[in-house]
């Protein structure tokens, strides 16, 4: 009961974390990454000793390719982006940087522009057709539920909910982006459509905890206050909201700290989805179900 | 002994049938069975029936339920042994270096390069781009296979609605190629055969030879073929190119001869002459042999691209990407190592929490496990370093059906249910929100295949193949496993290990 007594409370300090995350996301961006914007991305690493990043800049300056950005990876390697490279200027940058040292390619990315825009448009779409087919499955699995809320509250309220389940990462990547220089690419897009799926599933259990009681007091002709049985759904799923969450986020630990590099900032996104996705299901989307049929009531 | 033996389980079972019968009554009204196994459905009737009926009915409740254990048992061992069979299967597959099993690592982990192209379809009409793409992959095929790589792979990506994507590709994956430049080369060369008239331009005093187009390009062949004809000079055979136009073709390749016996026809190659014959007589019939300034093994290469030659339509280069066999190699290593961590601390604080039950979970994750890696090697699903990823987190989430319904059999069992009943209960009331919450995660992972970079599409069918397979496995394989093993009244040591967190049951 102390979370729907202290909704008020937890409703503001959500709200706080809401306006960080918006406000890290407005203070320094999502700095989009080559899937979005087109170019080309190189990641070489010099096992004998890493070069200055000034030389390496110096030695790619003999080929044309406008503003390169250089920076350091890992123990010996280095990332280097720039303008979408043909195949020519690729073999040309890599003849530059082996004049002195003998460098190893690790790996070359290069994306067109209009390819780029595309996934873009697409990577949104995919977001919002989520989101939206999500709520609608919620208004039909709790299409039984109408009393003192209709079911489409349910779904409004899984959408508002995962608004603040993708924010909420989104915020903390732009934080991480801003500090280890990564951007925003195909796994991050990846990582929040799967944040979508599995975050909404302690939504779901509260949810389903709520119809439960309800069609009991239906059947048992109980005059039980709204606001009690969201209270008692809460602190009766409040272990197992818990504990299914962190499950998933010791199989994320083990991702972030022994997994492959390339989905560190993957695992990492996920991390933090998941404990907001766990924090919202149990804090913020039964209690709010409280106001919402207030408001409904008295419409 | 046996009169002793019925009159105690007469007196135990008794009690709980009858505690049973009242609860089933009241409770399962409302519940549906997912499966459609578990609890009977028990004949409601008065307590005077009931009373009638007696003691004979509470010994073949007793002994129904022995029956019942003794089925869930032998069905335990059936899916125990078939789980250790699938291990048996993943691991001798991968220790076989000659078996078509093994795992498929994708280009980020084998290294290697992907090129996405895109079909200019400007010139092309409507209803026959989809025959074009698909002959274009036909072509481009052939030229993959000409690198003499294992496993290379051209996909498309038709345009329109259900692809999301607005423009015809062509996707080529080349494990084991990292020279960027040299696949797409041999990859986007388009060789264009032409057939130019010589005529003599005077500048001055000198005489220069210039060629002009006919109109009769490659555009007309139907095939190429290698011959070697005797050498008349030095003894050896000359290679031959036998050309085979269409009717059109053969047409104008008449007509052109008919009008300039004498003169000089060149063949040019992509805008190089390799030989000038001169045009002795009309020649019909279509049929043209080309010798030359060239080697056996140049004329083979031209017969190739004369034949494989044409692009149906123009092919612009879009991405691409390649990544070196370090790298990748790392990142696998790196992925079996989370891979392994993550499952042991998920079993160590499934058995620590959940005890009895948490063993239960652990073994049938491990199944879980066997069950995802035999369909990665048998479909097969080619591994990325995201679909790794995504498979670790499966892990996380397949347990999760398994957490939900030990804790609601832990709320029936303080409802004072009996162990099984507990179980039964538990499954049927968990049902709902496992169904639910599966349901959204296979949405968000079809849409996120729709999404498909290939990065992207390793990772989104690993999730949704996860998905329902955890679903499978923790509706029956646990379901199994608990009912072989909780008795049907908790005493001792029972009361600990159904029991989690800090408390006992």
């Amino acid at each position: 009961m102390t979370i729907v007594k202290y909704r008020t409370l937890i409703f503001i300090i959500t709200g706080i974390l809401l306006a960080g995350a918006i406000g890290a996301i407005a203070t320094y961006g999502l700095p989009l990454g080559i899937d979005f914007t087109g170019g080309t991305a190189m990641q070489i690493s010099y096992p004998e000793g890493r070069p200055a990043l000034a030389d390496v800049q110096a030695q790619i300056a003999k080929v044309s390719l406008g503003v390169v950005s250089v920076r350091e990876s890992g123990n010996d390697a280095i990332t280097i982006h720039s303008r979408t490279m043909t195949p020519e200027e690729h073999l040309a940058v890599l003849a530059a940087l082996s004049e002195k040292a003998k460098p190893t390619e690790l790996s070359y990315s290069s994306v067109g522009p209009t390819f780029g825009t595309q996934f873009a448009a697409k990577a949104l779409w995919a977001l919002v057709a989520v989101a939206l087919s999500i709520a609608l499955f919620i208004a039909f699995a709790f299409r039984k539920v109408s009393r003192p809320v209709p079911s489409w509250i349910y779904g409004l309220t899984v959408i508002v909910i995962l608004v603040h389940d993708l924010i909420v990462p989104a915020g903390f990547y732009a934080v991480l982006a801003h500090m280890t220089g990564a951007d925003v690419d195909v796994l991050f897009v990846t990582a929040l459509l799967a944040l979508l799926g599995y975050s909404v599933n302690d939504t779901i259990i509260v949810f389903d905890r709520v119809r439960e009681h309800l069609a009991t007091n239906e059947r048992t002709n109980s005059k039980e206050s709204f606001e009690v049985t969201v209270g008692k759904s809460i602190s009766e799923t409040l272990t197992r909201s818990i504990n299914t969450s962190l499950t998933v986020v010791l199989a994320l630990l083990a991702l972030v700290f022994y997994g492959a590099t390339a989905t560190r900032d993957f695992a990492l996104v996920m991390l933090v989805g998941v404990i907001a996705g766990t924090y919202s299901s149990v804090l913020v989307a039964a209690p709010l179900l409280i106001p919402l049929s207030r408001w409904y009531t008295k419409k | 002994m046996f009169a002793s033996y019925v009159l105690v389980a007469e007196k135990n079972m008794c009690a709980i049938a009858v505690t049973l019968r009242r609860t089933l009554f009241l409770s399962l009204r409302q519940t549906a069975d997912p499966l459609g196994e578990g609890v009977r459905a028990v004949p409601i009737m008065s307590y005077s029936q009931k009373n009638a009926r007696g003691a004979s009915f509470c010994v073949l409740e007793a002994l129904n339920y022995t029956l019942a254990m003794t089925r869930y048992r032998v069905w335990s061992l059936i899916v125990l042994a078939l789980g250790v069979l699938l291990a048996y299967f993943v691991w001798s597959t991968e220790m076989d270096p000659a078996s078509r099993y093994h795992f498929r690592f994708g280009l980020d982990l084998a290294g290697g390069t992907e090129l996405v192209y895109k079909a200019d379809m400007s010139q092309t009409p409507a209803g026959d781009q989809a025959s074009a793409l698909s002959a274009l992959q036909g072509v481009i095929e052939r030229r993959v296979n000409l690198f003499g790589i294992a496993e290379p792979i051209v996909q498309t990506e038709q345009a329109g609605g259900i692809s999301g994507s607005a423009d015809n590709r062509l996707v080529v994956a080349l494990p084991g190629v990292t020279d960027i430049k040299a696949a797409v080369d041999a990859l986007g060369k388009t060789p264009t055969l032409e057939f130019r008239l010589q005529k003599d331009v005077q500048t001055g005093t000198t005489t220069i030879a210039s060629f002009e187009p006919t109109g009769l390009t490659g555009r007309y062949l139907q095939s190429a073929a290698l011959q070697f004809g005797s050498g008349a000079t030095a003894g050896l055979s000359a290679p031959i190119v036998m050309i085979n136009f269409n009717t059109e073709g053969a047409a104008l390749f008449e007509k052109i001869t008919k009008e300039n016996v004498g003169k000089n026809l060149g063949i040019f190659l992509d805008g190089q002459p390799i030989s000038t014959p001169v045009i002795k007589e009309a020649i019909s019939g279509g049929q043209a042999s080309i010798t030359g300034r060239f080697t056996a093994a140049q004329a083979r290469d031209l017969v190739n691209n004369l034949n494989f030659g044409a692009l149906p339509v123009p092919i612009n280069l879009e991405s691409s990407s390649s990544v070196g066999p370090t790298l990748g190699a790392a990142a696998i290593t790196a992925g079996v190592m989370a891979g392994v961590i993550g499952f042991a601390i998920i079993a160590l604080f499934m058995i620590v929490w959940y005890r009895l039950p948490g063993i239960i979970a652990t073994v049938a994750l491990a199944q879980y496990l066997v069950f995802m890696l035999a369909i990665i090697k048998t479909v097969p699903i080619t591994l990325t370093a995201s679909g790794i990823a995504g498979l670790i987190i499966t892990l996380g989430m397949a347990v999760d059906a398994n957490v939900l319904i030990f804790e609601r059999t832990k709320e029936e069992l303080k409802s004072g249910k009996t162990p099984r009943e507990a179980v039964h209960v538990g499954f049927a009331r968990a049902w709902t929100a496992i169904r639910d919450g599966h349901l959204t995660m296979i949405i968000s992972g079809v849409i996120l295949f729709w999404l498909g970079t290939s990065l992207v599409k390793g990772f989104a069918l690993v999730f949704v193949l996860g998905t329902l397979a955890s679903f499978i496995s923790a509706v029956t394989i646990s379901r199994v496993y608990l009912l072989a093993l909780v008795p049907e009244q908790a005493k001792g040591r029972w009361h600990f290990l159904l029991g989690s967190g800090f408390r006992n049951v």
